[in-house]
């Protein structure tokens, strides 16, 4: 049985189950509903609910468990030689054989052990998979056999299936939290694991980086330097020429669309500006690398200079064309914000347009400002595919736009795809990479969040 | 001793400070006409890039079906690539020498044997008739024709040679290549050769992805949203969560990458490549999109509602399912087909849970191992053979065309369904 199998099962059992529990009220109550304590669909749903609800946990927590579980008893089984293997090579035979089960294919010859550990494996699956079957549907039928005995007139059936209900919504909720907790728990162990081989002053401070392991002890160039200063720098130098672009274009857009222009251009140019943010990045992408890049090379030709075909320059233009609307829309909401009567009240002593926006507006509205300014820039630190495609992979401390430089999410990407050992330094140093990304962006996110926070409560 | 009028000085500096707003002015439009000439600029560069992908070069070749070669029991075995080279040199005689044939034999797409096998396995009473077929011109013989190699540069810098352009316009004399319109592109999987290269797989994977997402965000974000709006005491631990939301929403998208490597597939031994993790990855990505846009939702619906159905004796659970979540539906959904649209266009957090594999296969399961649309746009992107420029950009164009949808649907909801109270 399929998960999506078991999962239908339970469902359709449940909604069977309701039925039969609406009868059942309404037999108790001897056609007379008036002497339930709740409605009868009250009641089917409680008997849905006994039915259902810890059938689907069991499912949900069988099937987390179950690989793990299964692969470990494997290899344990497996013969002497096989299990001295490196925990690579363990990983990439466990592969092997699940795919064999699966009646793939694999590159290796099968041998008789792999034969084995086949059947092994095929047999251990199907009994796990029989054995869930049988025991969610002991559950299913025990507990809704318990839950319609329990059905009386007098039992507080409303009660019970609205406070499983409210359970449900806290346990949505508290999904926001438990994602952070995932992404703090996941990232820091690996970033732990690394700081134990490099350590952390390296890691902060090194001028070098070359995520390169030796193979061999004497291999050239492999010496493997984790600093992480000019991978950062260059996220820094290719966020601040796209907030170069960003910042202006989209806070003059954003005082242009609030304060001067008609209402038909604000209701044409503002959807046509948020298109900006919808556009995938992998498109900014393709665009920076095929278009922006080669147009910027030759243009350094024709004057002379010498443009990297992975200059910072086109990385980070596309990246500020992708981010304007980021600032502008989130401007535009604060600066409407701002009190028309402050405006009124420029105007009246005679000032300009342009004077109340700069002199009245805009300091009004400065902590909105500064605050959607700093998503921004979070955003564009965070930006990967357009670095990804149009920037390098050499990690250079230059202050040059022009030439090569690297990010730490070029380094994230280009560390982690491919088939890598999981627990050399190469890619834990992604994990610290990425942690170090998530403190960073934290931080940029809760000043900005209380900033505009503080800001919109003050005007109302 | 003169005195100096106020009104004097303020008509003084009148001019320079008029000057000085319509600058001002003329900058804020500036700004706008830029930023939307850069997004006509980006449209405009793909699809000029991209819409000869539309159209592909084909061959016609007369194949005669060899009995002789065809082993009528089993017509799949048959090596059906040496009649097309047959025919190949029957339309171009002249072609003598083994060099030259074997660049004779690359006018044509490797995929021409494969179209011929499942031709005669489908219709077994080929077997030993002459057939017209069209197939597949190699690629560089389809960039040659759409343009986009130029015949005037140096031989050297080409990858197609003068004696083969020669051919090539013999072929076109007698009326055999043509230009049709390009089914393969919507109807297969990847594949190392560009004429053969669809996004059929791409886009199922999309698919599957995309069904997984909504399946599990959908009920968690509306469930989210209705608790922390309408149950939720006001206290510091409601306070952490909307902070904790609020962040998530700005968390880079490739840290949940990073928590899907980590979690789903290292801890839990859930497949790489798969759809089921990328959607429960894109999930929790998604997740604050929807519960923010549920949560506006939820306020816009008057408090006089609520009141109502309580007045009339019902539960407060009653009064949210009944009156208040039907009536925040709309918006609700419009936010959702918003975070949709995101986790559609999403690609960073799908490289680093493995769907970056090349895959021929056009999944049909969610553990089977796919790509999608996004990470498709990625890999060919970086393939250096010029073909693939036109079939990314014709690929980017089908994603835009799929998010505009998505959008269009959104706008349409709210003005659909949005009321003013």
């Amino acid at each position: 049985m399929t998960p999506l199998n078991i999962f239908i099962l339970v469902v359709l059992l449940s909604a069977i189950v309701y039925q039969i529990g609406r009868k059942k009220a309404f037999t108790v109550s001897g056609n007379n509903i008036r002497s339930l304590h709740s409605l009868p669909t009250h009641y089917g749903f409680f008997t849905a609910l006994w039915c259902g609800l810890p059938a689907l946990l069991v499912v949900l927590v069988w099937f987390l468990c179950e690989a793990a579980i299964v692969s470990n008893l494997v290899l344990a089984d497996l013969p002497q030689q096989l299990r001295e293997l490196s925990t690579l090579q363990q990983s990439i035979l466990l592969y092997d054989i699940e795919s064999l089960a699966d009646g793939g294919v694999i590159s290796r010859d099968v041998t008789a052990e792999m034969e084995q550990a086949v059947a092994h494996y095929k047999s251990l699956h199907a009994t796990s998979r029989a054995a869930l079957a049988v025991v969610v549907l002991t559950m299913t039928v025990g507990f809704s056999g318990l839950a319609l005995r329990r059905i009386t007139p007098g039992l507080r059936a409303r009660n019970q299936v609205e406070r499983v209900v409210r359970i449900l919504l806290v346990a949505c909720s508290m999904l926001a939290i438990l994602t952070t907790v995932g992404i703090v728990l996941s990232v820091l162990f690996e970033a732990i694991r690394f700081f134990k081989v490099i350590p952390l002053t390296d890691f902060l401070f090194n001028p070098q980086w070359s995520p390169q392991m030796a193979i061999r002890e004497e291999q050239v160039g492999s010496s493997g330097a984790f600093g992480a200063l000019p991978v950062f720098w260059g996220t820094l130098m290719i966020s601040s020429i796209a907030m170069l672009v960003a910042v202006p274009l989209g806070l003059m857009s954003a005082l242009y669309l609030s304060e001067y222009a008609s209402k038909k251009l604000r209701l044409i140019a503002k959807p046509l500006l948020e298109i900006l943010a919808g556009i995938p990045t992998v498109v900014y992408g393709f665009f920076a690398a095929l278009t922006v890049a080669p147009f910027l090379r030759d243009m350094g030709a024709i004057i002379g200079l010498t443009v990297s075909s992975e200059s910072a320059l086109a990385a980070g233009l596309v990246m500020g064309i992708m981010i304007i609307p980021f600032v502008s829309s989130l401007s535009d909401d604060v600066i409407t914000a701002v009190p028309q009567a402050m405006r009124d009240g420029a105007y009246a002593l005679g000032s300009t347009r342009s004077e109340t926006v700069l002199r009245v507006v805009v300091p009004a509205a400065l902590p909105g400002i500064v605050g959607s300014v700093l998503l921004a820039m979070s955003r564009a630190i965070g930006e990967t595919m357009i670095v990804v495609m149009a920037a390098g992979l050499a990690a250079n401390l230059t202050v040059n736009p022009l030439e090569t430089v690297t990010t730490v999410t070029v380094q994230i990407v280009t560390l982690l795809v491919g088939d890598q050992e999981f627990d050399s330094p190469k890619t834990l140093a992604a994990f610290a990479l990425g942690l170090l990304l998530f403190i960073v962006t934290l931080i940029l996110n809760i000043i900005a969040l209380r900033v505009v926070r503080k800001y919109s409560e003050q005007y109302e | 001793m003169s005195r100096l009028r106020t009104i004097d000085v303020v008509q003084g500096g009148l001019k320079k400070r008029y000057r000085f707003e319509r600058l001002f002015r003329r900058l804020g439009l500036a700004a706008i006409i830029l930023s939307l000439a850069f997004l006509s600029l980006l449209f405009i560069s793909i699809s000029m890039k991209g819409y000869t992908a539309f159209v592909q070069t084909f061959i016609s070749i007369t194949v005669h079906l060899d009995e002789t070669k065809i082993d009528i029991t089993n017509p799949g075995k048959a090596y059906y690539g040496s009649m097309v080279k047959e025919a190949l040199r029957n339309a171009l005689p002249e072609v003598q020498g083994r060099r030259d044939k074997r660049s004779l034999y690359g006018l044509i797409s490797t995929g021409a044997e494969y179209q011929l096998r499942d031709m005669v396995m489908a219709n077994p009473e080929l077997i030993g008739t002459i057939q017209t077929v069209w197939v597949p011109a190699d690629d560089d013989v389809d960039m040659l024709l759409k343009g986009h190699i130029d015949r005037h540069s140096p031989e050297s810098e080409r990858r197609i040679s003068d004696k083969v352009i020669g051919w090539i316009d013999d072929l076109e004399n007698q009326g055999v290549i043509c230009k049709k319109f390009n089914t393969t592109f919507f109807s297969s999987g990847d594949s190392r050769e560009p004429e053969l290269a669809g996004i059929r797989g791409a886009a199922m994977g999309s698919l599957y992805t995309l069904l997984v997402t909504l399946a599990i965000a959908f009920p968690l974000g509306v469930g989210a949203a209705v608790y922390l709006e309408e149950f939720a005491p006001t206290n510091r631990w409601t306070d952490i969560i909307e902070v904790n939301i609020n962040n998530l929403a700005a968390v880079p998208s490739i840290i949940f990458g990073l928590l899907g490597l980590a979690m789903f597939i290292n801890f839990f031994g859930l497949p790489r490549s798969a759809p089921l993790v990328g959607g429960l990855v894109l999930s929790l990505m998604t997740l604050p999109t929807i519960i923010i846009a549920g949560r506006a939702a939820l306020k816009a619906v008057p408090p006089s509602i609520r009141e109502a159905a309580l007045g009339i004796g019902a539960s407060k659970v009653q009064m949210v399912m009944h009156h208040v979540l039907p009536l925040a539906m709309p918006g609700m959904l419009t936010g959702t087909i918003i975070g949709m649209a995101q986790a559609l266009g999403e690609t960073a957090p799908l490289l680093m849970i493995g769907m970056v594999a090349f895959i021929v296969d056009i999944p049909t399961a969610l553990t089977d191992p796919a790509a999608v649309l996004p990470v498709q746009i990625y890999l060919w992107a970086d393939s250096p053979e010029r073909a693939f420029v036109e079939k990314t950009s014709a690929a980017i164009m089908v994603l835009l065309t799929f998010l505009i949808c998505m959008n269009g649907a959104a706008v349409y909801l709210r003005r659909r369904f949005e009321r003013r109270w």
